[in-house]
């Protein structure tokens, strides 16, 4: 019986759309086309029109004509804007070092046991969570030039007998939105890093120290190359943040004293969206993306260079 | 086109005496939704005042009044004054916002192409009210169509405590520069600065570098509109004596200030005076309990209001005005002209110019004779700030180019890089490229 009914049953070819499918070349580009299409629509699209706007004379409600590199050449003539390239690489340079040591340090302290260990991790997540203009507003009342609290506490601690003039000075104002940046960032690394180390096993550790390593060569030879991957991707993604933070700044100083604390994006924003002048706001963003672009290509080579190693 | 037949009449009007009769059964029969449901929204954009007790008047009464009037629904937001430019840009951008945004002093320049004439409106108001001030119509009017619709002019005039001055000598204010650098010197030295902001901020920043470089005799442009002047003798003079006055007499973290941060420290009574729009004193009378002198006597009794010092080239004065601009992507536009109308009545208005106590002064000069100004001799001052204002842009016009000067914070920039260390000569050179790059470019 079910010979014949094998017999009589006809084979069930699959259809054109389903012989495309089975060749993985057409299901993979069926896969990729929703994030294609995402990638397109909220990537590709603005970047191609920021170029463009870039290349325009547009204003608030005037959408100007094409003028090459027009508002590039403006750009490079422009001291405030290379004070805002200076700042920014300054910043991030600055910040990153910091956020890197300091969290690799929290995140060796938060690798060990100790009670109430799960507790202390979460708060050490709350500078992260809290929405950084809320933050923000709170350090620049803290920073505030007249009623500054750190400045209270400094005089009646007798270290200082006038007032520090945080936000007003552009070097101690720079100083000041690099702590807040330092503040909000230490518990992204310190996380990040604590998953890294938590992924070492503790055996080759206790090998290295039956061999006679002491803490520092443990530290140095076992656990920091073996860290590094992960090290390396989360100063990327910080790096990323930091080179275009807008934030912490506008809230912080709006780019002053007299433009001493401009980054791209604080200075792209007062010139584009402040003055209206879209073209050379989009100009100052779009400069911003060949210096990021490097950085990032040198750090993802890294981190190649390392995985392989 | 279809005849329209005696039958389609009949019915027409049978299904409107249904609705009418039988409400929702009504509605359903004739497939119309009533008039009411298509009631037409008014966003209404404006800063948040530094007189609260108008915004609450503004909310609680007569929004309330003019949905009533008029039959239209009024969405009213405040934002802070330094938020208002870059809603406005998004805003234009992408074609939809609120229907009216309210502007600041020549910024209405900056929008020009996107917003809608209001001339009918702003010359029948002028009309009725005893003519706009030139100083508000060339902040409005660019001569071919009225940007925005006058609203007021917020008055920049020095607050001071009268008791401090008196005890380093100084019983009446001073009168020029050099006289007020020498009282703020005696007053710094006893731990009372003057506080002056020279940072990014909207109001009381340009109001008081504006009208100082004028007083020296320095301006942006030569008379032809064109030519940048600002590199002369006279602005390097009063870059010089800035930052003599700086050291001498201010207190030295204003330079990060905006425009809270005064009204927060003359309150606190760590500075003797600064250059400031009436909201100190209405904030003293508001809260006398609160706001008492070092004495325990009522603070208010103690302020006193004054001009800006004289320079060599005069006195002068540069004051806030505020205008609502209608604009052109506005679905709405003949219900915000209705409404801009209906606000800008003498009854309406009256209301919310009284809860001002002075802070703010009409467009129009009717108002000059109002009972506000005699009521508080304390507020006299503020009278006629809207008669004697200067536009920036000066000695050209308040056009657009200068609205992207004063936005881009060029002369307040000029005296904050001095004062914080930067050669005068360089300073000046520094806003001379600056301007340059906006008026020759």
């Amino acid at each position: 019986m079910a010979i014949t009914a094998l017999g009589s049953t006809e084979v069930i070819r699959p259809s054109v759309r389903q012989r495309k499918l089975e060749d993985e070349r057409w299901l993979a580009l069926v896969l990729l086309t929703p994030t294609a299409i995402l990638l397109g629509l909220f990537i590709a699209y603005p970047f191609f029109e920021g170029v463009m706007l870039s290349l325009s004379s547009a204003r608030v409600g005037d959408p100007g004509k094409f003028v090459w590199f027009k508002n590039f050449v403006k750009l490079w003539n422009d001291n405030i804007f290379w004070t805002a390239v200076w700042n920014t690489f300054w910043y991030t340079g600055v910040t990153t070092v910091f956020k890197l040591g300091l969290g690799l340090w929290l995140a060796m302290l938060l690798n060990r046991h100790f009670r109430g260990k799960a507790i202390v991790r979460a708060f050490i997540l709350l500078p992260f969570i809290i929405p950084t203009v809320l933050s923000t507003f709170a350090w620049k009342w803290m920073f505030d030039p007249t009623f500054s609290v750190i400045n209270w506490s400094l005089f009646r601690l007798g270290l200082i007998s006038a007032r520090i003039n945080w936000l007003g000075d552009a070097d101690l104002a720079m100083a000041s939105i690099m702590v807040v940046n330092i503040w909000r960032g230490v518990p992204f690394f310190a996380i990040s890093l604590l998953a890294g180390l938590q992924t070492i096993s503790p055996e080759l550790n206790e090998a290295a120290a039956i061999d006679g390593a002491r803490p520092w060569n443990r530290f140095w030879y076992v656990t920091w190359p073996l860290l590094l991957p992960v090290t390396m991707v989360v100063m990327l993604f910080s790096v990323i943040q930091t080179f275009a933070d807008f934030q912490l700044v506008y809230v912080m100083t709006g780019g002053g004293p007299a433009n001493a604390t401009h980054l791209f994006a604080t200075y792209a924003y007062q010139i584009g969206i402040v003055s209206g002048l879209l073209s050379e706001g989009a100009a100052v963003s779009l400069a911003m993306f060949p210096f990021l672009f490097i950085i990032v290509v040198v750090q993802l080579l890294y981190i190649r260079r390392v995985e392989v190693r | 086109m279809a005849n329209t037949k005696r039958r389609s009449v009949i019915k027409l009007a049978g299904s409107a005496a249904a609705v009418a009769s039988t409400g929702m059964a009504g509605i359903l029969a004739t497939g119309r939704t009533p008039a009411y449901a298509q009631q037409k929204t008014v966003h209404w954009l404006r800063w948040v005042d530094f007189v609260p007790a108008s915004d609450q008047l503004l909310r609680k009464e007569l929004m309330p009044q003019a949905e009533k009037d008029l039959g239209i629904k009024i969405n009213f937001e405040t934002v802070n004054g330094n938020d208002l430019q870059p809603r406005a840009t998004a805003a234009i951008q992408s074609g939809s916002g609120p229907d009216l945004i309210q502007a600041f002093n020549n910024n209405t320049y900056i929008y020009a192409n996107s917003v809608v004439d209001l001339t009918d409106l702003a010359e029948d108001y002028g009309k009725r009210e005893g003519g706009l001030y030139k100083y508000c119509r060339s902040l409005c009017s660019n001569g071919k169509m009225f940007m925005s619709m006058p609203w007021a002019v917020i008055g920049g005039m020095i607050v001071y405590r009268k008791s401090w001055f008196d005890e380093v000598g100084a019983t009446s204010f001073p009168k020029t520069w050099q006289e007020y650098r020498e009282v703020a010197k005696k007053l710094k030295a006893k731990g009372r600065p003057i506080g002056q902001t020279l940072g990014h901020t909207f109001g009381d920043a340009p109001t008081f570098t504006y009208p100082y470089l004028w007083s020296w005799g320095g301006k942006e442009l030569d008379t032809d509109g064109k030519t940048v002047v600002i590199n002369s003798k006279e602005t390097l003079e009063s870059v010089k004596f800035m930052q003599g006055f700086w050291k001498d007499g201010c207190d030295e973290g204003a330079l990060a200030w905006d425009d809270t941060n005064n009204n927060r420290a003359f309150l606190s009574q760590t500075i003797s005076a600064t250059l400031n729009g009436a909201s100190v004193y209405i904030e003293t009378l508001r809260k006398p309990d609160q706001y008492q002198t070092e004495k325990g006597t009522p603070m208010n009794k103690d302020l006193q209001h004054a001009p800006l010092p004289a320079g060599p080239a005069g006195q002068f004065g540069m004051h806030l005005m505020q205008s609502d601009m209608l604009m052109k992507y506005s679905k709405n536009q003949d219900a915000a002209k209705e409404f801009l109308k209906w606000i800008h009545t003498e009854k309406n208005y009256e209301k919310w110019f009284i809860s001002q106590k002075g802070y703010a002064t009409p467009p129009t000069a009717k108002w000059e004779e109002h009972k506000v100004w005699s009521d508080d001799p304390v507020m006299a001052p503020f009278k006629v700030a809207a008669k004697l204002g200067q536009a920036p842009g000066f000695a050209g016009l308040p056009d657009q180019k200068a609205a992207e000067a004063l936005s881009k914070y060029i002369i307040t920039d000029m005296y904050a890089k001095a004062v914080q260390g930067m050669p005068a000569e360089e300073a000046v050179k520094w806003a001379e490229g600056e301007l340059k790059k906006i008026y020759v470019a």
